[in-house]
């Protein structure tokens, strides 16, 4: 089914697709989208999707992401592709990727860790597994699941 | 390469300068046995900062040090440092290392030797960072295990007790996952090794997980007993129910191999009776002594000193 049919089309912007059900509000946060956002966002969830059964889709207008906003993403939706969109065509497009290194912006769960304390240092994790999704504290080693990591993103 | 490295974890160390350290610790031995002065560290200084309680490790490190001909400074708590004001590790670490050629720190936090390592210009050496890791005391562990039974290569070794909380117990199993052994992991449920060390170490050895210390004593080659620290159990019955079943005494000693060790990173507590002691098998002692020639070689390969 044509999700364009739901959502309409964006002049100038930022298409996030293939994202799993239910997980855009999840990219929304991400995006910092909230209610003093100002550019138009358009959200399909749960529509119709060949490959994945169900899927959602995130439209931002005027908005193009960060490379860790794409990162970041990447871990709740591995399989999301971006598109960049310029009066009404696709520009650039590409699918997410894990990054091998994570550098700041996921919290180690292990309250202990030096990472956690008040020191000049960021976080930092080493990618372990991409599926099941894993990653390893490069201070402390704690390693963390798919489901720890969504907690501390 | 160790020469000019921190040893902030027990992978830091390849296989082959282990043995080569080894090979200094049995030189170092013999020369201190033998009351030769050695004085290849004269001019170097060593800092140490213990953010926690030690006895053994400390001495052992400072003593070390001395036998060499080197130099100690040293903080010997938080409180009576600048830590207290409020000082970041980072900022300490980066004064300490103008002031010294080497840094042994003992903190709290998991990770903070290898914080440390990142902000320091001088090698810095891990004595123990909160549960993650201890190498120094895993070296003089595998140096006991070589020396006393003559390698470490078809070993079968017993870990009993808190194997959760022990960084110990976690420093060992990985370094003994280069080995050719058979771990057996003796605990309460509640005091299991961490999944995510068991993940890095157990595609590489076989190991046992069991409550039981009777299904694998007589097999062992090497018991290697930790204290149960009771300040984990939210529930002191169930301490209690623990506690007793995992106390080494004469009884549980005669079950042993012949030419087995018991091995204790102290302190001990209870759970190796006093009567074990006069036990030949008893290794304990010795393992806490082989700690100064084991740190004089590695204090020695890390500033280059002959």
């Amino acid at each position: 089914m044509d999700t364009t049919l739901k959502i309409s089309k964006i002049k100038d912007g930022t298409v996030i697709d293939h994202v799993p059900g239910g997980m855009a509000f999840k990219v929304l946060s991400i995006l910092r989208v909230d209610d003093l956002h100002e550019n138009s966002v358009s959200i399909g969830i749960r529509v119709p999707s060949g490959k994945m059964g169900q899927k959602d889709v995130i439209k931002v207008e005027n908005r193009y992401l960060e490379r860790v906003e794409v990162d970041k993403i990447s871990f709740v939706a591995p399989e999301a592709t971006i598109s960049i969109v310029k009066n009404y065509n696709i520009t650039e497009k590409y699918r997410v990727e894990l990054p091998e290194k994570v550098i700041g912006f996921i919290r180690c769960i292990n309250p202990n860790c030096i990472s956690n304390a008040r020191e000049p240092v960021s976080s930092e994790f080493k990618l372990v597994s991409r599926a099941p999704i894993s990653i390893r504290c490069e201070y402390c080693e704690r390693s963390m699941s798919e489901r720890e990591i969504l907690q501390n993103l | 390469m160790l020469k000019g490295n921190s040893v902030v974890s027990i992978s830091d160390i390849g296989k082959d300068e282990m043995f080569e350290l080894f090979k200094l610790a049995d030189s170092y031995s013999r020369s201190v046995e033998q009351g030769q002065k050695i004085d290849s560290l004269h001019g170097s200084i060593m800092a140490t900062f213990f953010y926690e309680p030690s006895t053994r490790t400390r001495l052992s490190f400072e003593s070390a040090m001395h036998r060499l001909g080197g130099s100690v400074i040293s903080v010997s708590e938080a409180k009576s440092s600048s830590v207290a004001k409020g000082e970041t590790l980072a900022d300490t670490v980066r004064m300490a290392a103008s002031y010294s050629d080497i840094i042994v720190i003992r903190h709290p936090m998991d990770g903070a030797a290898k914080l440390a390592r990142k902000f320091s210009s001088k090698p810095i050496i891990n004595a123990g960072d909160g549960s993650g890791q201890h190498p120094t005391q895993t070296l003089l562990d595998l140096y006991t295990i070589r020396k006393e039974l003559s390698g470490i290569d078809g070993k079968e070794i017993t870990m009993l007790g808190d194997l959760r909380y022990g960084r110990t117990v976690h420093s060992l199993l990985l370094a003994l996952s280069e080995f050719d052994v058979r771990i057996n992991l003796v605990s309460p449920p509640l005091l299991r090794v961490p999944q995510h060390i068991l993940d890095q170490v157990s595609s590489r050895i076989r190991i046992r997980v069991t409550e039981n210390l009777n299904d694998v004593i007589s097999e062992s080659d090497v018991l290697y007993v930790t204290r149960i620290q009771k300040e984990r159990f939210t529930d002191e019955t169930e301490y209690n129910s623990v506690i007793g079943s995992y106390i080494v005494n004469s009884e549980i000693a005669s079950t042993m191999k012949k030419n087995s060790i018991i091995m204790h990173p102290l302190p001990r507590v209870n759970e190796i009776s006093p009567e074990v002691d006069a036990d030949p098998r008893a290794a304990y002692f010795r393992q806490a002594a082989n700690g100064i020639p084991v740190r004089m070689a590695l204090l020695s390969m890390i500033l280059g000193g002959k």
